[in-house]
């Protein structure tokens, strides 16, 4: 016999304390099974495009730190290398390797957040997310060493980065190198084959190849439906055409999935910074004045770079007028396309497994609304 | 990955469609904005294009019309291509636009964005309101015409 019940809406967020942010959905419930998800966003939109306008090309680094503050390193990665294309700047080896360094540092951080996040979403308090915070309180002390800066990091100039790492960084990244590996496991032995993560992530939220890739969603939602669409290989920026690592993929497309994609991809980013520990050597770190003046004036024209970043493709759209200031800035936000199937992930899925899912997507407002 | 010269591309895209790309540069293919619905189907549909992902949609306003910019990428052709569309000569009050919403679910929130901050309606898309700003915001702040530091928006905001 089945009960009729009264489907019933409820406003989740923007002040929800699982919605990483100021995220709100209106959610219709029939029951415990979600029948409707209507995403509203803005709640942080500062405006980042316009301003952009107003500011000289340097300082737009800043504006890139503050749109995903879990992973201002490859923002500002993703900004700089479009302003190289469209400025005709020939970077520097060491700054290049450099800035692959901390990216793929940033990289394992953006993760560890996300995976601490997901896990506290699932109701484990504490622990797993205590774990992974230890290991990126590491990463961020490494990027004070690198810039004086622990998130808003703007450590990116045109060219390579903005000075030499200091000889303590190289010690604590040895040592941080020499760690990891054993720190993961110790994360994964908590929570890969746990039952209670099984049992809730497995089959939950399920997407195709053919879905994910028509929503334009990238990054890690879309190698774990099967694709090995990763942007450092496809279409390598920088020197990740001399790094040797692996893409991996799952094919469930499910949370347990995105969950275990990561940590594997956490591995792969050490794996890199490794190799770019090995291969770099003395020099500047960026051009000389003479060469790159402060302040940029890319000539007439327009370019799209897109970088592959923790949540996605990250995409930089830059028009040039001739200008000390860009005339048009356009992100592509992988964090806000990525949600474009929120709600056909969500509908026929229960209350419980909402904020996983949402967790899994790993979204970061800043980003969203820019 | 092969990055499409915008000559080529033109002249493969007139020859199954005709007069349908105005003018093309090295890298851009410049469409009618009449015709760019049937385009995009064409370059989305036709094998040796095959261009399955969407990568990005944005606009930008050139004061006297509008750019609409669209970035393809193929994953079974390992390629890319940039289509360009100029709409809104004349500086209408609402510029429009074919929605690419029907061929890729990726253009939903990249066209609502659009319509935001920039002003282009997109015709057919399902759910063409405002994302990111209030709805009853007056004007669209990406435009170039925009006053910037009009304090009455807030205090209107707060009645």
């Amino acid at each position: 016999m089945s009960v009729k019940s009264e489907p019933i809406t409820i406003n989740l967020g923007p002040q929800h304390p699982s919605t990483h942010g100021v995220f709100r959905m209106r959610v219709t419930f029939d029951g415990e099974t979600i029948i409707d998800v209507e995403p509203i966003f803005g709640y942080l939109h500062r405006g980042s495009e316009k301003l952009a306008e107003e500011r000289t090309y340097t300082q737009v680094v800043t504006l890139t730190d503050r749109m995903d503050y879990v992973s201002s390193m490859l923002n500002n990665q993703g900004y700089i290398l479009a302003l190289e294309e469209l400025a005709n700047i020939d970077p520097k080896p060491r700054g290049v390797w450099l800035r692959m360094i901390a990216s793929e540092l940033q990289r394992i951080a953006s993760h560890l957040v996300a995976i601490g996040f997901l896990i506290q979403d699932l109701g484990a308090w504490g622990t797993p997310l205590t774990y992974s915070m230890r290991e990126r309180e590491k990463i961020l002390q490494m990027f004070e060493m690198l810039c004086g800066a622990r998130i808003t990091n703007s450590y990116l100039r045109p060219g390579g980065v903005f000075m030499d790492a200091p000889l303590q960084f190289w010690e604590s990244l040895n040592a941080f190198i020499e760690d990891f590996p054993s720190k993961v496991e110790e994360l994964e032995n908590l929570l890969t084959s746990n039952e209670i993560i099984f049992s809730r992530t497995k089959g939950v939220a399920v997407l195709t190849a053919e879905q994910a890739i028509n929503a334009s969603i990238t990054g890690p939602i879309l190698r774990s439906t099967g694709v090995d669409w990763d942007l450092r290989k496809t279409d390598p920026y920088d020197y990740y055409d001399q790094v040797e690592f692996d893409i991996p993929t799952h094919t469930a497309g499910d949370n347990y999935s995105r969950y275990l994609l990561r940590v594997q991809e956490m591995r792969e980013s050490l794996r890199i910074v490794k190799q770019c520990v090995e291969k770099i050597e003395p020099g500047p770190v960026r051009p000389h004045h003479d060469e790159v003046p402060n302040l940029v004036r890319p000539p007439k024209g327009d370019c799209y770079t897109a970088i592959e970043g923790s949540k996605g493709e990250l995409g930089f759209y830059l028009v040039s007028d001739g200008s000390i200031s860009p005339y048009r800035w356009h992100v592509r936000s992988s964090s806000l396309i990525n949600l474009t199937l929120l709600k056909d992930m969500l509908v026929g899925t229960l209350f419980g497994d909402l904020f996983v899912t949402f967790g899994s997507i790993d979204i970061n407002m800043g980003e969203v609304d820019r | 990955m092969k990055n499409w010269n915008g000559i080529t591309l033109a002249k493969e895209i007139n020859s199954h469609l005709e007069k349908s790309v105005l003018d093309s540069n090295d890298n851009d293919v410049y469409v009618d904005p009449e015709k760019i619905y049937q385009v995009m189907k064409f370059l989305k549909e036709t094998s040796g294009f095959s261009f399955d992902l969407l990568s990005s949609i944005t606009a930008v306003d050139y004061y006297d019309h509008f750019e609409v910019v669209y970035h393809l990428k193929s994953l079974i052709t390992l390629s890319k291509a940039t289509i360009k569309a100029k709409v809104g000569y004349g500086r209408q009050d609402e510029p429009k636009i074919q929605s690419v919403y029907s061929l890729w679910k990726g253009a939903d929130f990249q066209e609502r964005e659009i319509y935001d901050l920039m002003g282009i309606k997109f015709e057919d898309h399902p759910n063409m309101k405002r994302i990111l700003l209030w709805d009853g915001f007056p004007g669209h702040p990406l435009r170039k015409d925009f006053v910037t530091n009009d304090q009455s928006i807030v205090e209107d905001s707060k009645k």
